[in-house]
């Protein structure tokens, strides 16, 4: 528990990283580091991206799944690691 | 109407009269006789004088002349019953022979009148149906039916009414009797026209009532679900495991109290908070985080090759990687590493201190090369650390020797950050700090097992037996040599420290241990009091003895006089010595090449040879470390990827690149392949090893 409030803490205060949200398995954001607007917003198009491709991903090959999805924009870099029941969204001003 | 008779009459009589004629004249006349009915009809009068003068021939004007032989003749005239209106040649199509076909017989019925008529039969159904309607209301059996029967069921009119008085009220089951009866009976009931009364009455109508009653609605909830392909797999994938838990469940029934504890044990995980789900994704996180922080030296780890190598003729470079560090452990210095063998990215970090004076706590790490700024396991200890090993085939047990003497095994599949097993005072710990550590293939039950060397001079074999460490002294090292008298005539220690020791990669009894006399003993694990034989490798402590990884003849040693030397074990001097102008904290061979090793020192220093390219000297002498101060105490190649890992007293690691120079092969010829593999490299050395007997057998 408490290794997971470490892990997390850390990749907050990582050089470059805007914000994290985890989100639950509805896409109902329930930790965050933004305001409540971006946060909203982020969960709820990310949820939809991110169940999209795993669907892509496992139906090509349905013993496969979805690991992680990064989107590199012009301002930054989304990851998102999504797990059966929680799905963590961090945002990061890569270091270039 | 008398009218109509005539002439019919004389339409008949007109058309028998002529019917002797031929059927033309005959025809022309039935219709000349028609019209002139259709005239006579009108015109009484006229008629009545025809029909007195009708037995004068009155000849018409067109009728045909004939001969009284034609006259005469006689037409057989053949009265059938064929309908003369019905069509002769009706043709039908035969969908079966795809085309028209006459009918052969055509209906011949000729229908001149229809009456439909309103009697019944009495037995019929209808019949029934309305004598029960008419039997029904009995008490007003005034209505007037036309009887036939009077007489005869009269004395039965009373039992009558009486009788379906009862049958109403009992039931319709007789009803066709009683009706039939009470039909009967009422058709012969005489009513009075005179003082007839009829009484009627009307039973009690129940009241009717009306009751309902309303549920509750089930509870409803919209689902909606897709199914995909990948869907079903995970069903069916579930499914299975279901099946294959039942099996087990069925195969550990007498286990059941495990199950139990277990049970609660997971129940309580359940309730506690739900982020501990979150760990592996967090990492994931972790690790991409960094990824792209230091995405410049993941970069150069994969695809970086240095280019000027080309143009030093025979030197390489190391280029930075990573640094690993610690904050716990900023105080303490690298003391042991060590790569895993399954995980090709995990290596292992001992940390304690050389210092005699400063001994304090230590600490086991793990790190990943994916993740440079935390480690992925560490384990504080409260002696320092000065060896470790991994087990090559369980990548998650680790044999750590510490300070204080003692030993332990770490599991790292568990949570907990205390070892698995550890040696105490009782369990046979050593007396001194244990110099090395080594795992050893498991026995002959299975059981792990490995061998630790230490200054106390015993080299002992511990064996993982359920929860404990069982220990075997296998050799104890002597002082070979003159031994010399104390100054009060104490007898001199008479056991050697060993501080360092290797085992043969594939003659497994054999073994050769360093000793801080500067002397390596090779052993054998079967003799325990003798040793094979014994070399007088250094002037002082020997750090580091290494059998070379493919050939078997060869190892290297190195110690704090500043010296590297390479031994062929069947000859008592060294083949090479190196001297790299400070203490030489570690030397390792390289697992790619037979000829390559690196030596650190303690200036900082990282030195490469390649006795394949150059005998003599070190083809990258390159300081790795910033301060001058800091010591390398460490050094260990990776399995697979060309890159180094150096420890330093400050507690930090540094991982370093190969470049290409330093992990070159032999130059391919022309037109002939290379045979690659281990052959190769055993080759090799054994051709240089040759070079250098030579010259002695040539002195010999």
């Amino acid at each position: 528990m408490a290794e997971v409030e470490e892990t997390l803490k850390r990749i907050q205060t990582h050089e470059g990283v805007i914000g994290t949200i985890v989100v639950n398995a509805e896409g109902i954001p329930i930790r965050t580091t933004l305001d409540n607007s971006t946060t909203v917003q982020y969960a709820g198009l990310l949820h939809q991206l991110t169940m999209k491709a795993r669907s892509t991903v496992r139906d090509i090959d349905p013993q496969n799944d979805l690991t992680f999805l990064r989107i590199r924009s012009k301002k930054h870099e989304i990851m998102v690691a999504p797990d059966k029941e929680y799905m963590l969204i961090v945002i990061q001003n890569p270091s270039e | 109407m008398p009218v109509t008779h005539k002439t019919l009459v004389k339409s008949k009589q007109g058309s028998n009269a002529q019917s002797q004629q031929k059927p033309l004249a005959a025809k022309t006349a039935k219709v000349v006789s028609k019209k002139k009915d259709e005239d006579d009809g009108t015109e009484i009068g006229e008629g009545g004088d025809e029909w007195m003068h009708g037995k004068t021939l009155i000849k018409p004007p067109d009728q045909l002349d004939l001969t009284e032989a034609e006259l005469k003749e006689e037409f057989t005239r053949i009265l059938t019953a064929n309908n003369p209106h019905a069509p002769q040649n009706i043709v039908r199509y035969s969908f079966k022979e795809r085309s028209y076909k006459p009918i052969s017989s055509v209906d011949q019925l000729a229908v001149h009148f229809f009456l439909e008529g309103n009697l019944l039969h009495r037995d019929s159904d209808e019949a029934r149906r309305q004598k029960a309607k008419q039997g029904l209301p009995d008490e007003k059996a005034t209505v007037v039916t036309e009887t036939e029967d009077e007489k005869l069921e009269t004395p039965l009119q009373a039992a009558g009414g009486e009788e379906a008085g009862d049958v109403e009220e009992g039931g319709g089951e007789d009803g066709a009797h009683s009706v039939d009866s009470k039909t009967g009976k009422k058709e012969q009931k005489l009513t009075n026209q005179f003082n007839f009364s009829e009484r009627a009455s009307q039973t009690l109508n129940n009241p009717l009532r009306e009751r309902g009653c309303q549920t509750e609605p089930p509870p409803r909830a919209s689902f909606s679900a897709t199914a995909n392909q990948w869907e079903i797999y995970d069903v069916y994938l579930e499914e299975m495991q279901k099946q294959e838990k039942n099996k087990e469940k069925a195969k550990a029934v007498p286990k059941k109290e495990d199950d139990k504890g277990k049970k609660k044990l997971t129940l309580v995980e359940t309730q506690s908070d739900d982020l501990t789900k979150v760990a592996k994704v967090a990492k994931i996180i972790e690790r991409m985080v960094n990824q792209n922080t230091f995405d410049d030296i993941a970069q150069d780890f994969r695809y970086f090759e240095d280019a000027s190598d080309e143009f030093r003729e025979q030197e390489g470079t190391l280029l930075p990687l990573w640094k690993f560090q610690y904050d716990q452990a900023k105080r303490l210095s690298v003391t042991a590493l060590c790569w895993n063998q399954s995980y090709k990215d995990l290596f292992a970090v001992g940390l304690g201190s050389y210092d005699f004076t400063k001994q304090g706590r230590g600490m086991l790490v793990f790190y990943s090369l994916k993740n440079s700024t935390y480690p992925e396991y560490n384990y504080p200890t409260t002696s320092g650390i000065l060896c470790l090993d991994i087990h090559p085939d369980r990548p998650y047990l680790v044999a750590v020797g510490f300070y204080d003497g003692c030993v332990a095994v770490y599991n790292l599949k568990e949570e907990r950050p205390e070892p698995v097993y550890k040696s105490s005072s009782k369990s046979g710990k050593h007396t001194d700090p244990v110099w090395q550590v080594r795992w050893q293939k498991d026995d002959m039950d299975n059981h792990q097992n490995f061998f630790s060397v230490s200054s106390d001079g015993r080299v002992v074999s511990w064996t993982l037996v359920k929860s404990e460490l069982v220990f075997t002294d296998i050799i104890k090292l002597s002082l070979v040599g003159a031994v010399s008298e104390g100054p009060e005539g104490v007898p001199p220690p008479t056991m050697a420290c060993g501080t360092s020791f290797d085992f043969h990669k594939q003659i497994n009894y054999l073994f050769l241990v360093g000793t801080e006399e500067g002397k390596i003993h090779k052993c054998s694990k079967a003799y325990s009091s003798q040793f094979l034989e014994t070399y007088d490798a250094h002037n002082m402590a020997v750090d580091a003895v290494k059998w070379n990884q493919f050939h078997p003849k060869v190892f290297i040693s190195c110690s704090s006089d500043w010296t590297v030397k390479i031994w062929d074990h069947t000859i008592r001097t060294p083949v090479f010595i190196f001297d790299l102008n400070a203490a030489v904290g570690d030397v390792a061979w390289s697992p790619y090449s037979s000829t390559v090793f690196a030596a650190v020192t303690a200036d900082g220093k990282v030195h490469v040879f390649d006795l394949g390219i150059n005998k003599y000297e070190a083809i990258c002498q390159q300081p790795v470390v910033a301060k001058k101060k800091t010591k390398l105490t460490h050094i260990e190649f990776n399995p697979v990827y060309p890159i180094i890992i150096v420890g330093d007293d400050r507690g930090y690691v540094t991982s370093l690149k190969l470049s290409p120079n330093l992990r070159s092969k032999p130059k391919e010829k022309k037109g002939q392949e290379l045979p690659r593999g281990p052959e190769v490299e055993i080759a090799k050395m054994e051709k240089l090893l040759s070079l250098l007997r030579e010259p002695e057998n040539s002195k010999a």
